[in-house]
């Protein structure tokens, strides 16, 4: 343990180091085309933390009134059916195999998270015990075992993103629905997550929104790619006017994932080899 | 360049500081070293002269080559050539070879995870070290364990395990017993990389007996493997992932295991500790003592740790054929009743109601007097359920010196079938349970009245789907069975061939039928006995290469007291007793037990007979003498004294026979191993410690029985596992547990 004073200086010394840090990030980008073409990117956060990032959600239950492991939770008829459908892909014998897939319809059912109880309700359904069905939905990050908004929104904090804006982009819509990572707005319409690339970095920032809002009939999950964070608060008030933004890429030059402003290269038919050219013998 | 030549100053400062680590242990690996290393290997030849000498399997084990050689394969282990069966891992390999690699993950007894990579060795030709748990033996692959790039590995690997485990061993209490610490010390660096926060985790909940520091954990998942494999209580997983991975319930839940304890041993860490122990001891300042438990007929093997003159903990021993390396939570946590509710001074209860201390020559001349006074055939002796050989052998002289011979010891039935011992053993052996292919469970729960012969159940039909045919009452089972009934109506149809389990027994190999001791209560005991042994003979139970008729006894001093011939009818001996001796039985009825009749209490524990008693005789627990104990598979072993006996409490058969003297009927025996050549001429076997002496298959010459199977249903024998004797009646932890575990 540091006495009290040398602390203080390690924890000035840090905060320096990071203040010029960022600083020269910012230089950096404000000289590059990218941040030129309106694309700044977020050198505003600054702070270097010195803990590391944890998933935000717990890893263990606990009762709420929504969601509580004696509640009695059932897949829907319809979905009842997808499941026999799902069941069918396996062997009996290793129904196990069903549990993503199973985890999520349930999640799409049950307005984008699963409860404890509808994983109590997937364990029967593939004879497991209760806690392999808790293994694989606190493994995998996509499950949401905590209510989420009707439009889950997911900003890819990736690097490719990151460096072309994303946390910009997760800072307005954080700012502009006036909530915390992971949390819901007031009218439960919508949350804001973050994810791991999502392969779409072509295109960077991009945002993900799961659409929970038609149940698991209606269910989308769109990409919204080349956002600004303009662009990113149009779309979400589309979306909570119950418009569908066109998916896809934002840049109005953009063709899928084609370069800005149309190809540039190889916009002729290749040529034959020089040794099949008749003409030239 | 300034800065050039201040990293050469460091690297040169930090190289000299190293080489005196160098010459004193070799433990440095530089990393030119490391990356020469395949070649160098490669040129060692089992005939190098530096080759050190090959050395001794690990702990002594003998590894028994497949009868056909083409079932065996030869590998070389750092040079030597050893000879394994297939399908060793790489790392039995260098078990045999006696090459200990170090493991977090890896235990014999649980399926292979290959997660902690604290195993890696070097194998030729392969790219990368092996993790050598998960690897199988292939014909003679050249495993190497001590060269750079193993040790490297190794040192890597624990770089890793330590960056986030919390290093608090000062208040640890696996500190001194602790694989990572003794692990980190043999094979981990002086120094480590990671200078960033470690991670916390929640602590879990998990009852009364289990203690989590969960930050401690470094997710071997040999908790979680125990829990699903052994203990069959699948409650326990792996929440999470990444740095963020950690063992939980997820939703808050005890562990409701009779075997959860366990737990406590196979954790590498400090992660599942004993809570009752918590901050109690340290582990080297204890005692231990390797003995034997006596709360259930099993005999499990345990090592009572004692510290001065107080019992501090009780872990289990291998034992191989009767707990193999586990014990039940009753056994490991009821040391705490060995501490409370202790007798420790002749009593004498006064004309006001109240006992008062006296002297052991007032006390046992007061009951020699009243012995005197009385008929001899109201004389009753009873042997508590705890009682170990000799006392009963003293007991049995006594009375029956004194002209009775009504002894008996409690839990026996009013006529147990003592006369062949084949009647009464588990037969089968513990482990022989595991040849079984179909199991057929007659008024018994072993879940509750053998936590040890139920683990054995459990692993057999795990690892060959025996199937389980149970008859009784709803019973908790953690393994598949069949409830075929709950009366004796079903046995009758299967003996019948009535029962669609008949089809089954029917195509068994090797079928096993177990009755409970609960049977040697009921009034129909005889036929039940009979009609069981009609099932046996009807499909081949026993045979003179297998015999698969069991009866699982109930508790310690069962087996022994039938030896013995401690067997009178204990409704009669009570009803017509005017002096009634309790060697430490509480629990037989004492209802129909004369107002006017004189109560002499010997035990160790003021429990239930002391209300009745009118001298109490103090004695000594079994974790304070020496005693045979005979198990229900007929294995005689010994309990050794751990800890001094309380008070003014003495052996039980030294109380027995200085009470014989004092009443002029003096014992023949002075010393244990006088007491020990009596038992020799009454029961041979009790004296051969450690045999289990097999019973002869039964002749056939039992007279017919005549009596019926009654209706009644079978009863639960066992109400409350954590609750069934003197000792774990009096314990504060079993108390616990039955009001937190115990499902209502
Ligand atoms: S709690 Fe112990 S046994 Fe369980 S995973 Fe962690 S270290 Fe391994
Ligand atoms: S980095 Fe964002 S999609 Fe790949
Ligand atoms: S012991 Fe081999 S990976 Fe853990």
């Amino acid at each position: 343990m540091l006495p009290p004073a040398a602390r203080l200086a390690a924890r000035r010394l840090l905060g320096l180091a990071s203040a010029s840090a960022s600083e020269a990030a910012g230089r950096r980008l404000a000289s590059s085309p990218i941040a030129a073409a309106g694309y700044s990117a977020a050198a505003s956060r600054g702070s270097v933390s010195s803990t590391r990032p944890f998933s935000t959600a717990l890893n263990y239950h606990l009762d709420s009134p929504e969601n509580k492991p004696d509640m009695k939770w059932e897949f829907s008829e319809a979905n009842m059916k997808k499941v026999n459908e799902i069941l069918s892909h396996y062997p009996s014998n290793y129904k196990q195999s069903g549990i993503i897939p199973l985890l999520d319809l349930a999640q799409q059912q049950h307005g984008g998270w699963v409860p404890v109880a509808a994983m109590d309700a997937i364990a029967k359904i593939v004879e497991v015990a209760p806690i392999r069905v808790y293994e694989v939905a606190t493994f995998y990050t996509m499950f949401n075992r905590t209510k989420v908004g009707k439009y889950h929104l997911l900003v890819c904090g990736t690097t490719p993103c990151m460096i072309r804006g994303s946390r910009e982009i997760e800072d307005t819509l954080l700012e502009h629905l006036g909530v915390k990572r992971n949390e819901v707005t007031s009218d439960g319409l919508f949350s804001v997550g973050e994810m791991e690339c999502m392969g779409c970095c072509v295109n960077a920032p991009m945002i993900a929104v799961a659409d929970y809002s038609k149940g698991s009939e209606g269910y989308t999950y769109n990409y919204y790619e080349d956002l600004t964070p303009k662009r990113v608060v149009e779309i979400v008030e589309m979306l909570r006017r119950g418009e569908t933004p066109p998916r896809g890429t934002q840049h109005p030059e953009r063709k899928n994932c084609g370069p800005a402003g149309g190809n540039t290269t190889l916009l002729g038919e290749p040529k034959p080899p020089p040794c099949r050219d008749l003409d030239a013998c | 360049m300034a800065f050039l030549a201040r990293a050469l100053r460091q690297s040169n400062s930090r190289l000299s500081s190293r080489c005196p680590a160098v010459a004193a242990s070799c433990r440095w690996i530089s990393p030119t070293a490391a990356a020469g290393s395949p070649e160098a290997g490669a040129a060692v030849a089992p005939a190098d002269p530096e080759l050190p000498p090959p050395r001794e399997p690990v702990g002594g084990a003998r590894v028994e080559l497949p009868p056909n050689p083409e079932d065996a394969l030869e590998v070389f282990v750092d040079g030597h050539a050893v000879r394994i069966p297939k399908g060793f891992t790489v790392l039995q390999a260098c078990e045999v070879a006696g090459v200990d690699i170090p493991r977090f993950c890896y235990h014999s007894r649980l399926s292979i995870a290959g997660n902690c990579r604290m195993c890696l060795v070097e194998v030729e030709k392969s790219p990368k070290p092996v993790a050598s748990c998960a690897m199988p033996a292939l014909p003679g692959m050249k495993i190497k364990t001590n060269t750079p790039v193993a040790k490297k590995a190794r040192e890597g690997v624990m770089e890793f395990l330590l960056m986030n485990h919390p290093l608090d061993c000062p208040i640890c209490d696996q500190g001194g017993e602790c694989d990572l610490q003794d692990q980190s010390m043999a094979f981990g660096a002086d120094r480590g990389r990671f200078t960033e926060m470690k991670r916390s985790v929640v602590d879990k909940n998990l009852g009364p007996l289990v203690k989590t520091v969960m930050t401690r954990c470094i997710q071997c998942t040999r908790c979680v493997r125990f829990a699903t494999e052994v203990a069959g209580v699948q409650d326990l997983g792996m929440l999470g992932r990444g740095s963020g991975e950690e063992i939980g319930t997820y939703v808050e839940k005890l562990m409701t295991s009779e075997l959860s304890g366990n737990v406590i041993d196979i954790c590498p860490v400090g992660a599942l500790t004993s809570k009752p122990f918590a901050f109690k001891a340290r582990n080297w300042e204890l005692k231990g003592t390797e003995t034997i438990d006596v709360t259930d007929a099993v005999g499990s093997n345990i090592r009572v740790d004692s510290r001065g003159p107080e019992v501090m903990r009780i872990v289990p021993r291998l034992n191989e054929d009767i707990n193999e390396e586990w014990i039940s939570d009753k056994t490991r946590f009821c040391y705490d009743g060995l501490k409370r509710q202790r007798l420790n001074d002749p009593m004498i209860r006064g004309p006001d109601g109240r006992f008062k201390a006296v002297t052991w020559r007032d006390a046992l001349a007061v009951v020699a007097e009243v012995l005197h006074q009385v008929k001899p055939e109201e004389i009753t002796g009873v042997a508590g359920k705890l009682s170990d050989a000799e006392s009963m052998m003293a007991l049995k002289d006594f009375v029956n010196r004194m002209g009775s011979d009504k002894v008996l010891c409690e839990g026996n039935g009013p006529n147990p079938p003592a006369d062949l011992r084949s009647n009464y053993l588990m037969n089968t052996s513990i482990a022989g349970l595991e040849k079984a292919d179909v199991f057929l469970l007659v008024g018994t729960q072993p879940r509750v009245e053998a936590a040890m012969v139920n683990a054995r159940i459990r692993k057999t039909v795990k690892a060959t789907q025996a199937k389980v045919g149970y008859i009784g009452p709803p019973a908790d089972f953690n393994y598949d069975h069949d409830h075929l009934g709950t009366g004796p109506q079903t046995l009758v149809e299967i003996a019948e061939g009535r029962h669609p389990f008949c089809s089954v027994l029917q195509s068994a190999k090797n079928p096993v039928i177990i009755a409970g001791a609960g049977l040697f209560e009921r009034e129909d005991q005889d036929a039940l006995f009979s009609t069981i042994e009609t099932v046996a003979k009807k499909f081949n139970v026993t045979r003179p290469d297998w015999n698969g008729l069991n009866v699982l006894l109930l508790h310690a001093a069962q087996a022994a007291a039938l030896d013995l011939g401690l067997v009178a009818n204990p409704s009669e001996s009570i009803k017509s007793a005017k002096f009634l001796y309790l060697m430490g039985a509480d629990d037989i009825s004492l209802d129909k037990l004369p107002d006017d009749a004189f109560v002499v209490y010997q035990g160790h524990h003021g429990d239930k007979a002391v209300y009745r008693a009118n001298v109490i005789l103090p004695s000594s627990a079994f974790s304070e003498k020496e005693g045979t104990y005979e198990n229900t598979e007929g294995c005689t072993q010994w309990t050794i004294p751990a800890v001094p006996t309380v008070g003014d409490a003495r052996d039980d058969w030294k109380i027995i026979r200085a009470l014989s003297e004092v009443a002029g009927a003096q014992l023949p025996y002075d010393s244990l191993s006088a007491v020990r050549d009596r038992i020799s001429t009454v029961a041979p076997n009790l004296v051969h410690l450690d045999e289990r002496e097999p019973s002869t298959i039964s002749a056939e010459v039992k007279p017919p029985v005549k009596q019926q199977v009654s209706s009644t249903p079978f009863k639960t024998v066992v109400e409350n596992f954590y609750m069934t004797d003197a000792i774990t009646r009096a314990s504060k932890i079993m108390a616990q547990c039955s009001a937190t575990l115990l499902k209502k």
